[in-house]
């Protein structure tokens, strides 16, 4: 197989997945029957990034992996394309969910301390309905309320690879250095620096 | 303007205010408005402290209570049910400014526990997460601003397609059967009661068992016209919600029933029943 096979065939193989797919998912895929290593993959998809920076359709890598989609810039113009239009997300939800992302795994009540207002049902349904956020365990405290993380699913809709590429989330908790008795104080060490979950989801199942 | 105009208003931060802040008032119809563009508490009053140009390390809370509670007396004259956590936090910032206003202890020299910290913390806490709400709302979101690209892989390209078996065929292979039937017919007067579902359920079962069927093998003679005609429906009902497919080699060669996709249970869900009469 000469190098542009391999090429198209990585490229189709992207293409052809439902979903998005990592180095190894190729690897055990479509390379499953070529003695090819990790970096020579990588760099096939680097070259195949290249030959696509200036078509309407990119390559991009986002959280769970490789994909192909479309420009940013043509979102408007393709949007006409449906009858329905874009989903637009309230204050709410994004504040909600973006405080799941910075401070996870995170209790309702804890959200709610920090919102000032409670967590209408509603929110924490369509954001587990869109598989955005999930519970990972439980907080071993009377009632034991549900812990919530992000998912890959949120970075890839949103085009991150880690919550810490939003800077303001990117920083660490406000100190109190006063009063460690604060009610909303909890056993803090959510250093959120980086990937959304696997790190998160260890802390999390206590139980 | 008028320099002898008596008494101040009241001092902020040392400085006497001669005049109502004219900013103070909101039309009440502008309240819904506002509401809406308010996520919570935490937001209303990060925007008083915003707009006051204050510093929220140096709060000047009988400023921002005043503001705040105005809002929150709209909100009761207009009966919301909102106000409920508006309140909690006015009954909050009422208990900072009661508390810096009543004699420290002299024993307490410490200036650490200064009743503003914690809410100085939320609002920095809350701040940071309106701002990611932003940034978020700015990245380039699926749906919106961009869309997945996929491609079809032709795999099974070299197998052709079955023929798609028309209404006319069906039809015309019903007849048939019903001839069958007719030919075959014995006088019967009981009334027998066929459920559409429950035939569904044989018919898949017998799928199961042989993936392909002819479809006159999925008529029994003795049903006569009746059962003839709920076994219809249901090859039909099954069809249509894609757990069995039809498919002939050509036109008006013989038709084959085949397992389509079997979702579990699917099949056995209680339904309606076709009542249908046996010929009197």
């Amino acid at each position: 197989m000469n190098e542009q096979q391999l090429k198209q065939l990585v490229e189709a193989a992207i293409f052809a997945a439902t979903e998005a797919v990592t180095v190894d998912n190729l690897l055990q895929g479509a390379l499953a029957g070529y003695k090819l290593n990790r970096p020579r993959v990588r760099q096939i998809i680097d070259e195949l990034m290249a030959d696509y920076s200036d078509r309407g359709v990119q390559l991009v890598e986002v959280a769970s992996g490789y994909r192909f989609q479309t420009r940013a810039e043509l979102g408007p113009a393709l949007a006409n394309m449906w009858q329905e239009r874009a989903p637009k997300y309230s204050a709410a939800l994004l504040e909600t969910l973006a405080l799941i992302a910075w401070r996870q795994p995170i209790t309702r009540g804890e959200i709610e301390a920090v919102r000032g207002v409670s967590v209408s049902t509603n929110i924490i349904r369509t954001l587990q309905e869109r598989d955005w956020v999930k519970v990972v365990g439980h907080k071993e405290v009377p009632g034991r309320p549900a812990l919530y993380a992000t998912t890959k699913a949120f970075l890839d809709y949103f085009s991150l690879q880690s919550v810490a590429d939003l800077p303001a989330l990117a920083v660490t908790r406000p100190e109190l250095s006063s009063d460690p008795a604060a009610p909303s104080a909890q056993p803090d060490d959510t250093d959120n620096d980086g990937d959304t979950r696997e790190r998160d989801a260890d802390k999390a199942i206590l139980h | 303007m008028q320099q002898q105009q008596s008494l101040p208003l009241g001092f902020v931060r040392g400085e006497p205010v001669l005049e109502k802040p004219e900013n103070l008032y909101i039309p009440p119809d502008a309240l819904e408005l506002l509401l809406d563009a308010f996520s919570g508490p935490m937001d209303l009053l990060l925007y008083l402290i915003r707009r006051e140009k204050l510093d929220i390390l140096d709060l000047p809370i009988l400023a921002i209570i005043r503001q705040y509670m105005a809002y929150v007396e709209m909100m009761r004259e207009l009966k919301l049910e909102l106000a409920a956590d508006y309140l909690v936090m006015a009954a909050m910032l009422a208990e900072i400014k009661s508390r810096l206003l009543l004699p420290r202890p002299p024993s307490d020299e410490t200036d650490e526990d200064d009743p503003r910290a914690e809410l100085v913390r939320r609002l920095q806490e809350y701040e940071i997460v309106r701002q990611g709400a932003y940034e978020l709302d700015q990245q380039p979101q699926q749906e919106r601003d961009f869309f997945v690209a996929n491609a079809l892989a032709q795999v099974q390209a070299s197998q052709a397609a079955p023929v798609e078996v028309g209404l006319d065929e069906l039809v015309v292979a019903l007849r048939a059967v019903m001839q069958q039937i007719d030919v075959s017919q014995h006088h019967q007067v009981s009334r027998e009661v066929l459920s559409t579902r429950e035939r569904m359920s044989q018919i898949l079962d017998r799928l199961q068992q042989t993936p392909k069927l002819e479809f006159t093998q999925l008529f029994v003679q003795q049903e006569g016209r009746a059962g003839a005609v709920v076994s219809f429906l249901a090859i039909l009902e099954l069809n249509k919600e894609g757990m069995l497919r039809l498919i002939q080699a050509e036109n008006f060669s013989t038709i084959y029933v085949h397992v389509g996709y079997v979702h579990e249970g699917a099949a056995t869900s209680d339904g309606e029943t076709h009542e249908a009469i046996a010929d009197e």
